[in-house]
């Protein structure tokens, strides 16, 4: 006789039987290695002794960690121990449930002689006699009970069984990743097919009828799959109508369907339990009532069937009819499927006796897209890649399905209120999970910037965050920084150029050009004019329904101007709201709206003049140190010249205080030239260098640096007031010495009288090469005196500052970059706000790592 | 840099003597931020000047601060300090002319003891205050006193005045105790030093000070700033002048606005000493009152009641800032389960030493002081819930007005315990406030302060939203028309 063994995929096999009844043998024919953990493995790694019984508790509480580990994850786990006494089945079980898994005990059950006579062979094994009756009798007395404890327990008795016995793999029901769609999932439809069929319809099902004209299928014609959320019936006018035509699609394999919790009350009514028959469960019996006992009994068989929750598409979308929350994806447990049927309510009631439910999806931080109804919403609102699709058509709402993987919403409206609300549909009081049934907006979990091991990069993998750093970035970020809902990208850190050997040069375009004509995989740059004035990041919308539907923010703000360090740009909104209202013109009167097909869009600029920002700097800092230069040089000089006239030998000093004092002038023109008075916007100049990201698209990666340029010359242009400004930049052809020497005299150009200078990117995309930079600046002679102090030309000053090392700069500036290419990438795609918020913040503690703040 | 001294005590140059400087020697002193040079622009009998200049190497100057030290920041890079008569100015002084500023003369004893003419100069001092400030440290050592501002930029003349000043001192004094004072005020008027204070700071101070500033009108302050405000030192400082003056210590630690460091921790500058001030004059007109009890006192036992009355024996501090209220907390056995969290990592630093707790260690299962974190109140945290109340002092008007919602809806949406207090200023009660401008608010860091009606408006909408009951209590004296200072809403459910 040949038992198959069936164990799911996810689970925890228990195997029982005496020692020497052939457990690790069994285990090691039908499992992998890595599945099965034994007792006398765990005891060995504790005692170094596979024997040791005083090293038994020990063993044990290792075994217990490992199965809890390895079933969090998902994994089948084989526990190889003797487990005939009911607390050591006991407790694995115990692990079992907490992970929500399904468990199934397989039982070796040997004569004792055979086990007597396994274990003589083994030297090792030398306890005494009485063991093994003494086991096979706990053994014995458990076997009754094993049913009850496990899933499946199977048993095998005699040698011959268990040699014969196969075990093969179970999928669990709910896992149907194999699936990939494309789907349309449905709404809590309640009974209402007319509706049903306008929608099938709409999304280009066609039905199919049966000879009394009623609908009993529906196909696709482009291969699409239905999902049905549950909560087909009730309350509405045509439950068994809903029924036959989803029946029908689910038999034909053109949909799958969840259960809901009316359909399981349902169940019980049909059953002949007691139910309260409130919520619209009377109109559903009495529609069945109307009903052929053979439909009955089908809808009956049918909803019974209905399990709880799929995983569909490789693991990306789960359906349930209540949400799920991550932990459960996968899992079969009785509280798994009541959360799907049910929600996570709290026990509370609201002011109308309806549940007060917890809002799970506000938690939710799950890889997979997770689609429910349940809990009528005035419209489907994306929380934390979840969305719930139940608006109400029963309540006169509409029906609503959701196209994936598109992500596109399509719905229909209520012929007419079917059945009223208990609360008022439209209320904010009716919206999706939230706590006492409000609006739930996007919160952000400590953990989300936290301890979480890093932010996964498209560029560069793994970016991790030191604790400090991350600790310093959260004050600065809860004190200062915008809303996150506006704080959607922050600008990377950029490495200067290798440092220049020619004399009196720190910096100079030889080298920037240098660095990426030597890695080679560059043979085009960019080079863009740097303006000296403040880092803005612009995010702006067409209007005030984007900012809201988009972005969440219903204050009627429509963007925001943010500093590199995230903070508000101005201290007064109305002067953000200007600025935006000029950009947001600029946008338009370009046509960039409908050209990059967005609502909005981030744009990466400088502000200028420095002074509008900077002004509390300029004093305390920059004009401080030349007005006590100015005050103390004449005067050293002055008392140098006298002690000089008396004829004493000051050795060079008198010269070189003269030179100082020259310098010190020269630092107060490279200062000033960045000041000047601005009142409100007036006096303000916004110079846009490349577009962030839009709707869809991130942009900054998706277009050249020259296609970057000219948009950005578009907006200046499209400006009549004045506000935006052009930014001079041309490129260069890495392999063309005279390419190489027209940028060189451009620099010269802009630096002579003290501008900033250039920032040199490779013109297309990044190569693939992680020592190439994205981009590096080359700043001026005279600017850079405000970096490294007024002398910083003097020969002895110089040579010293020639060591400066730009190891850590350039490591930093590759990681926040990466940083903030995957924050565009996951706004741009809509992700959830915590997503985009965790590499945002990333960016924000990398920049307090310490670094030489003049690099 | 510069620092020049002048005689025209007949025989001037005798100053050379003083000094231990030949008039006609150029010298150099190698310094760890720099060179200092020693040289005589003038040297004849009528008059003698001696030049300190100090070369500072900004580099070097680099180079002799941790990493650790406060401003790791352009700052230090790009700064006065080569050219201000500062902190590095007092050090060489100390370096150069030691024997000097201890008043010893071996070719001519008689001379130290002698006051003599001087002429001091500084070109570019320093001066937190102002004129004023440089007036008030010297005038009563008997200088005369010109301090004329250095204008900040003069290519832009609204930017006004610098905080230099150039100072030209006269009078006639020891010259021991011309450089000893220099070199204590030095550092005081620019109220910033450049190496860290270790405890021989205080030695410094008291040889340095002997014979003038144990009697100097202004010795609470020129300590306190002297030692940089390190609350430790300072005591220590305070208390050895006081045994030097035959007075209580008391006397000698006067409350100074001025002094209370504005950005160094939590402390509220208008909120504390200033606005308690104020409160101390409301008191002050009704004269059979007993003195004022302070506000930020009669805050605190304002919660510490509202708690007691709900029952809250857990309590977590939302905002406890350098632990204050966690140590009243601790010290009333009726609190079972004592918790605090703040943003500022500063500030906790202060809580951690205030309550002897270990950020370190692990966490004890059953212990008063549950934890003691780093946490901000706009992301939901786990470690806030288990409490039966959370208190918001003096918190939310730290708060920008776009973030309130995501505060509220943490506190009490997410972590949600059974009562929240919060307290916080009632804006219509600041025109009693002397030294407040009319629309100013009580700290720089205050995003809003609220009036009675807006408090109320805001409290009413979150506990509508999550299911709180609020009652409102006025904390402080209350105004017939303008309210009590702060108020204070207990939300329950």
């Amino acid at each position: 006789m040949t038992t198959e063994i069936r164990v799911p995929e996810m689970g925890l096999v228990v195997l029982v039987g005496v020692s020497g009844s052939g457990k690790s043998h069994f285990a090691r024919k039908h499992f992998a290695p890595t599945q099965v953990i034994s007792s006398d493995f765990c005891r060995g790694i504790v005692s170094d002794d596979e024997n040791d019984q005083s090293a038994t508790g020990d063993a044990f509480d290792l075994l217990h960690y490992i199965v809890a580990k390895r079933l969090r994850r998902g994994l089948l786990t084989v526990v190889d121990a003797t487990n005939v006494q009911s607390h050591a089945r006991q407790s694995l079980l115990r692990i079992a449930k907490e992970h929500d898994v399904l468990s199934v005990a397989i039982v070796l059950d040997v004569p004792e002689r055979v086990a007597a006579e396994r274990n003589a062979t083994r030297p090792d094994r030398d306890f005494g006699a009485h063991v093994i009756p003494r086991q096979r009798r706990e053994l014995r007395r458990g076997l009754r009970s094993l049913g009850r404890e496990f899933r499946r327990a199977y048993v095998l008795t005699g040698t011959e069984e268990i040699d014969a016995a196969t075990v093969v793999r179970e999928k669990a029901w709910n896992d149907r990743r194999e699936l990939t769609g494309p789907f349309d999932i449905v709404g809590d439809v309640h009974g209402c097919r007319a509706e049903l069929e306008d929608l099938l319809r709409d999304l280009g099902y066609e039905i199919d009828r049966d000879a009394a004209g009623r609908a009993v299928g529906a196909t696709h014609p482009g291969g699409r799959t239905a999902v049905f959320v549950g909560d087909l019936v009730d309350r509405g006018p045509d439950s068994p109508g809903v029924l036959r035509l989803v029946m029908g699609m689910v038999a034909a394999g053109d949909a799958l369907c969840v259960s809901g919790n009316h359909e399981a009350k349902l169940v019980r009514a049909l059953r002949g339990r007691k139910v309260r028959t409130t919520h619209g469960l009377a109109e559903s019996l009495e529609q069945l009532g109307a009903e052929d006992e053979g439909f009955r009994a089908a809808a009956l068989a049918f909803m019974d069937g209905l399990i709880s929750h799929y995983v569909l598409d490789g693991g990306r979308l789960v359906v349930a009819h209540a949400g799920l929350k991550e932990d459960y994806h996968g899992r079969a447990s009785g509280r798994v499927r009541s959360f799907a049927l049910y929600g996570d309510t709290t026990g509370e009631t609201d002011e109308y006796g309806l549940p007060v439910r917890y809002p799970w999806a506000r938690d939710y931080r799950g890889k997979a897209m997770v689609v429910y109804g349940h809990t009528p919403v005035p419209a489907p609102e994306w929380i934390n890649n979840t969305i719930c699709l139940d608006t109400g058509a029963v309540f006169g709402g509409r029906l609503t399905a959701l196209r994936y993987p598109e992500r596109e919403l399509a719905s229909v409206p209520a012929r007419k209120v079917w059945y009223e609300p208990v609360r008022p549909l439209a209320s904010p009081g009716a919206a999706a999970g939230g706590a006492g049934g409000h609006r739930e907006l996007d919160v952000l979990k400590i953990e989300d910037v936290l301890a979480n091991g890093g932010v996964e990069t498209r560029l560069m993998g793994r970016v991790t965050v030191r604790e400090e750093n991350a600790l310093a970035a959260l004050e600065v970020m809860s004190r200062f920084a915008a809303d996150p809902r506006w704080l959607v990208y922050l600008p990377p850190t950029m490495a200067p150029a290798a440092t220049s050997a020619l004399p009196g040069h720190l910096e100079h375009p030889a080298e920037a050009l240098a660095a990426y004509r030597d890695r080679g995989a560059v043979t085009r740059v960019v080079c863009e004019q740097k303006h000296m004035g403040s880092r803005a990041v612009v995010t702006v919308c067409r209007d005030a329904a984007v900012a809201a539907a988009r972005f969440g923010v219903e204050d009627g703000t429509t963007g925001a101007v943010v500093t590199r360090t995230g903070r508000p740009f101005f201290r007064d909104p109305a002067t953000t709201a200007e600025l935006l209202d000029r950009v947001r013109a600029a946008i338009g009167a370009a046509g960039l709206w409908d050209e990059l097909d967005t609502g909005w869009l981030v744009l990466d600029c400088e502000l200028l003049p420095w002074s509008a920002k900077a002004m509390d700097l300029v004093r305390t800092q920059y004009a401080a140190t030349g007005a006590a230069a100015r005050a103390a040089l004449p005067m050293a000089a002055g008392a140098l010249g006298r002690a000089a006239e008396r004829g004493l030998d000051l050795g060079g000093l008198r010269e070189r205080v003269e030179r100082r004092a020259s310098n010190a002038a020269r630092f107060r023109d490279a200062y000033a030239r960045y000041c000047r008075p601005v009142d409100g916007l007036s006096g303000i100049q916004l110079a846009p260098f490349q577009v962030l990201a839009g709707e869809g698209r991130a942009w900054a990666t998706a277009r050249d640096h020259d296609w970057h340029m000219e948009v950005a010359a578009r907006l200046a242009d499209c400006d009549p007031g004045g506000l935006l400004r052009r930014t001079e930049w041309t490129t260069a052809d890495l392999a063309s010495p005279e390419s190489e020497a027209a940028v060189t005299a451009w620099w010269e150009r802009l630096t002579a009288d003290g501008g900033e200078g250039m920032v040199v990117k490779p013109l297309g995309p990044l190569p693939d090469d992680a020592r190439v930079q994205p981009g590096v600046k080359c700043r001026g002679r005279e600017y850079l005196r405000i970096i490294y102090g007024p002398d910083y030309t003097e020969p002895e000053h110089l040579d010293r500052l020639r060591g400066r090392s730009l190891g850590r700069k350039r490591s930093l500036a590759m990681r926040e970059h990466a940083l903030g290419v995957e924050a565009l990438d996951r706004l741009a795609a809509g992700e959830p706000l915590w997503r985009v918020h965790q590499a945002v913040f990333a960016v924000l503690a990398l920049e307090s790592e310490p670094v030489d703040p003049r690099l | 840099m510069l620092l020049t001294i002048t005689t025209t005590h007949d025989q001037a140059t005798d100053l050379g003597f003083l000094l231990h400087k030949h008039p006609d020697r150029v010298q150099r002193f190698e310094q760890s931020f720099g060179t200092a040079h020693v040289f005589y622009p003038d040297a004849d009998e009528g008059r003698c000047t001696a030049a300190l200049l100090l070369d500072v190497d900004p580099v070097k100057l680099v180079r002799t601060r941790g990493r650790g030290t406060p401003d790791f920041s352009l700052g230090q890079y790009v700064n006065d300090r080569p050219y201000a008569a500062s902190s590095l100015l007092a050090s060489a002084m100390a370096n150069v002319f030691r024997t000097a500023m201890r008043g010893r003369c071996e070719a001519r004893p008689e001379l130290p003891g002698t006051p003599v003419p001087l002429e001091v100069v500084l070109p570019a001092l320093p001066c937190r205050g102002g004129p004023a400030q440089a007036e008030r440290f010297f005038a009563p050592l008997g200088w005369t006193v010109s301090a004329v501002p250095v204008p900040l930029d003069p290519g832009f003349a609204d930017w006004g005045d610098s905080r230099y000043v150039t100072l030209t001192l006269t009078g006639t004094m020891r010259l021991s105790d011309a450089l000893n004072q220099l070199y204590v005020l030095l550092p005081v008027l620019d109220d910033a030093k450049h190496y860290w204070l270790a405890p021989d700071e205080v030695d410094k101070l008291i040889r340095a000070g002997e014979g003038w500033l144990a009697a100097h009108p202004d010795r609470g302050a020129i300590t306190r700033r002297y030692l940089a405000n390190r609350r430790g030192l300072v005591r220590a400082a305070l208390g050895r002048l006081a045994d030097a003056d035959g007075a209580p210590e008391d006397a000698l630690d006067p409350v100074e606005v001025e002094e209370e460091p504005a950005s160094d921790s939590t402390e509220e500058p208008m909120d504390g000493p200033a606005s308690e001030a104020a409160n101390e004059q409301a008191g002050e007109a009704d004269a059979s009152e007993p003195a004022a009890v302070p506000l930020a006192e009669r805050r605190v036992q304002a919660v510490l009641a509202a708690l007691r009355e709900e029952d809250a024996r857990r309590v977590i501090d939302l905002g406890c800032g350098s632990g204050k209220l966690l140590a009243r907390l601790v010290r009333d056995g009726f609190f079972t389960g004592i918790a605090g969290t703040d943003v500022s990592h500063r500030a906790l630093a202060l809580a951690w030493r205030r309550l002897r707790f270990d950020p370190r260690a692990p966490r004890r299962e059953g212990a008063r002081v549950v934890d003691i974190f780093q946490g901000a109140l706009t992301y939901a945290d786990e470690r806030f819930r288990g409490y039966d109340a959370a208190v918001l002092m003096e918190v939310v008007e730290h708060v920008d007005p776009p973030r309130l919602g995501a505060v509220a809806r943490v506190v009490f949406g997410d972590a949600a315990p059974r009562v929240v207090v919060v307290t916080t200023p009632n804006a219509e009660h600041n025109v009693r406030y002397d030294g407040l401008a009319p629309g100013a608010m009580r700290h720089p860091d205050h995003r809003f302060e609220w009036t009675r009606a807006e408090f109320r408006a805001w409290a009413e909408g979150v506990a509508a939203e999550h299911g709180y009951r609020v009652r409102y209590v006025p904390v402080g004296d209350e105004d017939p028309e303008v309210g009590a200072p702060t108020q204070m809403g207990v939300f329950t459910r």
